[in-house]
This record gives C-alpha cells, structure tokens and sequence, in this order.
C-alpha cells in the first residue's frame, strides 16, 4: 500500500525525523491558510499524488508571496499531472502539501527495501539526491552506500555514521545522519513498510539534515496490524478496476493491450500473458482468480475484464489441481450469460474434471472457442481478434505469424 | 531415490484442525504411502483430540517425540504462522513445508534469522509443496497428474508447476520429485539448494527449473549450474510482458542493479548452459530434447 508525502512526513516525525514545517490542503482556501499559518517568505506547493517525478512534470513550484501560492495552488489542484510513473494519461491532483521552503545546499538520498539475496533490510545512500535512483544504481553504481542490517541486532551507530561521511555529510552534522538513519530504521520495521525513501534528504546552509520528501510503502500482508496506516488509504489514486478486483480477491492489474485474461495462480497468468505476446498478441490486464473461484467470483472478474472497453477478446486459462475444471467451467457460462458476453471467449483447461468441464462449455451452446494447451489457446485468441476486424492492415503483426509457421515446422 | 521426502518420511500437520489443513491432510494421506506417513497434528488447544484418528499433539516437540514425525506440514493462518516455522526449526525438525500465503516479510525475515545456525530446512511460504511421485505428497498439488521417473522440477510457482509435471507426464516422462519452493521474497530453499540435491540424486536425469521476475535467485542458481551441474537442465522464466514497478513478484529492482526482469535471467541462464524456452507450452518438449542427447 503507498500513502501521500504529507502522510509519509507525519509518520517520520513521530520517528523523530527532521521534516520541513507544513500542511495538506484539499483547496485553493486551505493552501492559502496554510502559508499564513506557517508564515516566512517562500512556500513550497506540492502536488500529492503517489507517483514519482513530480517535481519533473510540473508538480512542485516555489511561491514568494502568499498571492503567489493562492496561484500556484489554483493550477496545481485538478491538474492531470504526468510523470514517468503516471503513464501517459497523468494522474489528478486532488490533495497539495504546503511547506515553508528550505536552504538547500546538498542534495543526497536515502532509501530502504528488504534485500531478497540476503533476506535483510539494506540501508541505501548517495551523494546523488533528487535523482531518479535506479538511473544512479545503472550508472555509477559506486555511488550507492549500503548497509544490511541485522534484524536483531538493528542499525549499529559505527555503520550509520559511516554512511553519513561516505555520502558527504559534513562532519558537524554526522550525529543528525545517524539519528535519521536510526529512526528511518525503526520506522520502516515497526510499520512494516516494503520501501522508505527521502529522496531528497538535504543538509541546510546551516548543516542541519533534512527529510524534504518521504515515501513509504507497506507490506500489503502485514496491513492487518496497522489499521492507523490503513485508515491512509486514498483511493483516489488506485485503478479503479484493482480496487474492485480486490473486493472480491481478485489479483488484477491493468496493462495496455486488448485480450483480457484469467488465469488461475500468478505464475500461470505471467506465463499466459507472455504466451499471448509470444503469439502476436498484446495481454488487456494480469488477473489470477486464486485458488478457490466460485461462480460469483467468476462472474466478477469477467465484469472487470470487460468493463475495460479496450478488450477484444477473452482467454481464460485453467490448470485445475484443487480446483475442478467443471466448477470453473460452470462459473466462466454463467459469467458470459450474466454479462451477455459479446467478444470472442477462448478457454484452456487442464487437471482435474477436464473432460467434465469441457462438455459443461460445449452444451451451454456458447459461441466458445476450445483450446488444448497454452500456445493453442494464445494462436486462437489471436486469431479471434484478427479475424474480427473487417479491413485488417497486418503489416505490424506480420512478424509472429511467420515465427508460428518457423516453429510449426520444427516440431515435425 | 528422491529429494526431501519419501516414503519413510513421517508428517506433522500445524494447522491440522483448520478447513485447509484437514483438506490437504486428507488428500496427503489418500496419496500413494500417505496413510503411513501422516502421523500426527499440532494444535495447541485441541491436544488429547484427534482428525480421522491422526492423533493431535499441543507443541511440535510433543508430536515428534510421541510419533517420530521429523517433517512438518504448515497450514497456520498468515498472522501466526512464521512462529510455527520456529516452533517446528526449535523442535530440531528436518525440513518444514510452509503452505501458508500471506506472511509479513518482516515476520520472515526474523525468522530466516532464527533459523541459522540450525539444522531444520524450509521450503516455502507460499508455495504448494513437495512430491516425490508414486511415494509421498506434502502440499496442495493434485497428485494425479505425477508420475514417477527421472526429471527433477523446482518452482517458485503452484499452477505452473503442475503445468510443467502434466507437459512432462503427457510426454512420458515422471518426475523423480516436485519442490515448490514459493513466490514469497524472503524464504527457505532457493533454486540453487534444491539444484544441489538433484544435483546429487542418482534417480534425477535432468531438472526443469520455473522461475518468475524479481529477485536474482534463477541468476545465482544459472551460475552454479555452469560449474557444477552433472545434468542438463532446461528454464522458463514469467513475466516478460509484465509492467515494472507492478508487484507481479516485482520487489527491489534497484538493489540488484537491473537484476530481476525475465529477459535478464533467460540470458544469464542460457549463458550458463541452460536450455531456455520462451514458451511455457514447450516445457516439456524442450526437457525431452536436452535428454535426447
């Protein structure tokens, strides 16, 4: 789960860290407010959405008079702010933060993840702040200064002030390092967070260490234990079509292409998704209807499948174990009966109760296209859509069909 | 022969009492030797109990020094479950089997951390389990799509593992054992331990291994299969098409320095000397080809 940098900020201070003064505001009234509020000359307008690269596209500006931020935070609030994590339609600013500004003199980064090679938290640290950080770790890697810390024994002060010098924190400030590393350690691990980042963490003209931005994720399975973290949820800024998913458990995410799929376990659905794209076509959304689907669960992911008015065709992929092919293939007819299903549907089963399930499809009198195995699934969806189209202009797509015939006779 | 467990393995339910365990008990015990190898369930308020006369103990070291179970079988719900694993690594078990998805990552780290030192192995969380064909079954896969034979298969993944074993069983081939190893970041048995014991299996002709994005974990295995695996081996990674950034199984991108998406573990591996498919339905046909050989 990702929250705001005004939320991220109010959990640093409770951890003791060093945070700009500042205020969220809903509207232009209470952006105003909260520059007379803070007072000083410069305020910083920040929009909050949960995507990186704000800064970039336009979403964070610097005001000199308070006649300044009431304009800035006007034209921020409500715009679609595009970022290289946005996609390409941007995202809508609906909450801003008001900040007094700051004297910066350095810029530096800090961030934290759980390290799946040596099942550690690392500490990570660079001179290189306010930067896209993967671009740093691609580039100059000897940049990055890492620590990996010992779940019980935590961050020893030896390593944080290491850290601190190797990153160029002055001296005289060396002790404000530590204390931020230390406390942004004991944040991550008390509220389960799976990313802490200040990006940047800034030393003043005055060598006082500063976290000017925070972002923190948390660990989706451990949200059960934090309800005050929960209680920050904005749904504003989820697919919508994920959240819906998600009341019914459903594993969903949207993806750009036109053939929605389901599949059940998330390996399986990777796997089906990637056979579609081996085959020329381009996968609508992940969807993993998990290990127990129902009829009703069924029905609801086809609902969200098709509510995503780009798709034009349906794979479903069934390897049942535990779960029979005949009550998934009950659940995929009431689905397109309920839905008056209107795209070609093209359904794989494999395990348990297969011949069952298959016979469940062929009666239902369904226009339903049968599949053996995977790739006949993919080639046929493919085909399904292909042939829809009235005037194809194949050309694009002319690279996967000559890769199907190159593999079609290597097997004889 | 086989890997982990056999029919002289003898099993321990935690969870034994909730509708998944009692399930997955049952059909572990219907499977091939299960009836002899179940033996016993924890549950700390149910001791004195029993499920279908599988006696229910309250602690695992009860349950091991009254059966001589010496391998455990996880089905505890998400918020307890990693205090099951260092109930069963305290109780000095040989290998536990977390089925359990869901566990905070911090639990797990924690408990990673207990455990070393110790001589308990973990497959999982997170995972369907272990099966050696014709002999045992630990987990949720459905046993009748195994068969015994040559091929060791090794996962992160359930479904595409029974994907993988019913490409093979179609094409003849059994598998000489099944290890699911799990999807979650932080687990027991990576790839390259369950590598080494195929490695060493005389019944194991040749291994498929599953992998998926995020982490390096197929990289590290590919660079020991170069130097040290007897056996051919063949891959299939998912994810190609899925989006950055996503959790699909995503984490941590930075700190492998641009490890961890499909394309960069299929090279690493086919430079490795591992025969890579790019099509989760060739998985089968593509291990029967490197065994042609």
């Amino acid at each position: 789960m990702k929250i705001h940098e005004y939320q991220g900020k109010e959990i640093f201070r409770k951890y003791g860290l060093p945070t700009p003064r500042g205020f969220a505001a809903f509207n232009v009234d209470e952006a105003v407010a909260a520059a007379n509020k803070l007072g000083g000359k410069v305020w910083v307008v920040k929009a909050q959405i949960h995507a990186g690269g704000r800064g970039k596209g336009g979403g964070v500006k610097v005001a000199k008079s308070v006649e300044e931020v009431r304009k800035l935070a006007s034209s921020i609030l409500g715009m679609q702010l595009k970022t290289h994590q946005t996609g390409p339609e941007g995202q809508k600013v609906r909450r801003l933060l008001v900040e007094e500004g700051a004297d910066i003199k350095k810029e530096l980064y800090v961030g934290m993840v759980v390290d799946r090679g040596t099942q550690k938290v690392v500490l990570m640290a660079s001179s290189e702040g306010g930067m896209d950080i993967e671009e740093v770790a691609a580039k100059t890697p000897q940049k990055i200064h890492k620590v990996f810390i010992d779940p019980v024994q935590g961050l020893s002060d030896a390593d944080a002030d290491e850290v601190a010098l190797a990153i160029g924190i002055p001296q005289e400030s060396v002790a404000q390092g530590r204390a931020i590393f230390k406390g942004l350690y004991k944040c991550f691990d008390e509220t389960d967070a799976s990313l802490a980042e200040i990006n940047p963490l800034i030393v003043t003209g005055k060598n006082q260490v500063v976290a000017l931005d925070a972002k923190l994720n948390f660990d989706d399975n451990a949200l059960f234990r934090h309800p005050d973290i929960v209680a920050m949820r904005d749904l504003d800024e989820e697919d919508p079509f994920e959240i819906e998913a998600s009341k019914y458990e459903l594993n969903y995410i949207s993806l750009d292409g036109n053939i929605a799929c389901m599949v059940n376990g998330a390996g399986l659905a990777m796997a089906t998704m990637d056979t579609i794209k081996l085959f020329g076509g381009s996968p609508a959304n992940f969807l993993d209807v998990g290990g127990s689907a129902t009829a009703e669960r069924v029905t609801a992911a086809f609902k969200i499948m098709l509510s995503n008015k780009k798709v034009k065709a349906i794979l479903v992929n069934i390897f049942g174990g535990i779960m029979k092919c005949d009550t998934i293939a009950a659940g995929v007819v009431a689905a397109a009966r309920e839905v008056k299903l209107s795209v070609p549907l093209v359904v794989r089963m494999k395990g348990t109760n297969e011949d069952l399930g298959k016979k469940i499809l062929k009666d239902s009198g369904l226009p339903i296209i049968s599949a053996d195995n995977m790739a006949d699934a993919a080639k046929k969806v493919v085909g399904a859509i292909q042939k829809k189209k009235p005037k194809p202009k194949p050309k694009p797509k002319k690279k996967a069909p000559v890769k199907k015939t190159k593999k079609a006779k290597k097997k004889k | 022969m086989s890997i982990l467990i056999d029919k002289n393995t003898r099993v321990m339910t935690q969870g034994i009492t909730g509708k998944t365990g009692m399930f997955h008990t049952q059909t572990g015990r219907a499977y091939a030797n299960g009836k002899a190898c179940y033996v016993a369930g924890v549950n700390p308020k149910k001791a004195g109990e029993n499920f279908e006369g599988i006696p229910i103990f309250g602690t695992v070291k009860d349950a091991k020094a009254q059966t001589g179970a010496n391998v455990s079988v996880i089905y505890v719900p998400p918020p307890f479950a990693a205090s099951a694993i260092d109930e069963a690594v305290d109780a000095d078990l040989d290998l536990v089997i977390c089925i359990t998805e869901g566990i905070p990552v911090r639990d797990m780290i924690r408990t990673k951390h207990r455990m070393k030192g110790k001589r308990t192995l973990l497959v999982g969380p997170n995972c369907p389990g272990v099966i050696t064909p014709d002999q045992l079954k630990i987990g949720i896969m459905p046993g009748h799509i195994h068969k015994r034979g040559p091929i060791g298969v090794v996962s992160r993944s359930g479904t595409l593992t029974y994907e993988a074993v019913g490409q093979l069983t179609e094409l003849g081939l059994g598998q000489s054992s099944c290890v699911g190893i799990g999807g979650d970041p932080v687990n027991g048995l990576k790839h390259i331990d369950v590598m080494k014991m195929f490695n060493d299996d005389p019944q194991t002709e040749a291994v498929i291994m599953v992998g998926e994005i995020g982490g390096s974990d197929e990289e590290t295995a590919a660079q020991w299969v170069k130097t040290h695996m007897k056996k051919p081996v063949v891959g299939f990674i998912a994810g190609i098409t899925a989006p950055p950034g996503k959790r699909m199984g995503h984490a941590g991108a930075i700190i492998s320095g641009g490890k961890g998406t499909a394309q960069e573990k299929l090279a690493v591996m086919e430079e490795c000397g591992i025969k890579v498919t790019r099509n989760p339905a060739e998985m089968g046909k593509t291990l029967k080809s490197v065994l042609k050989k």
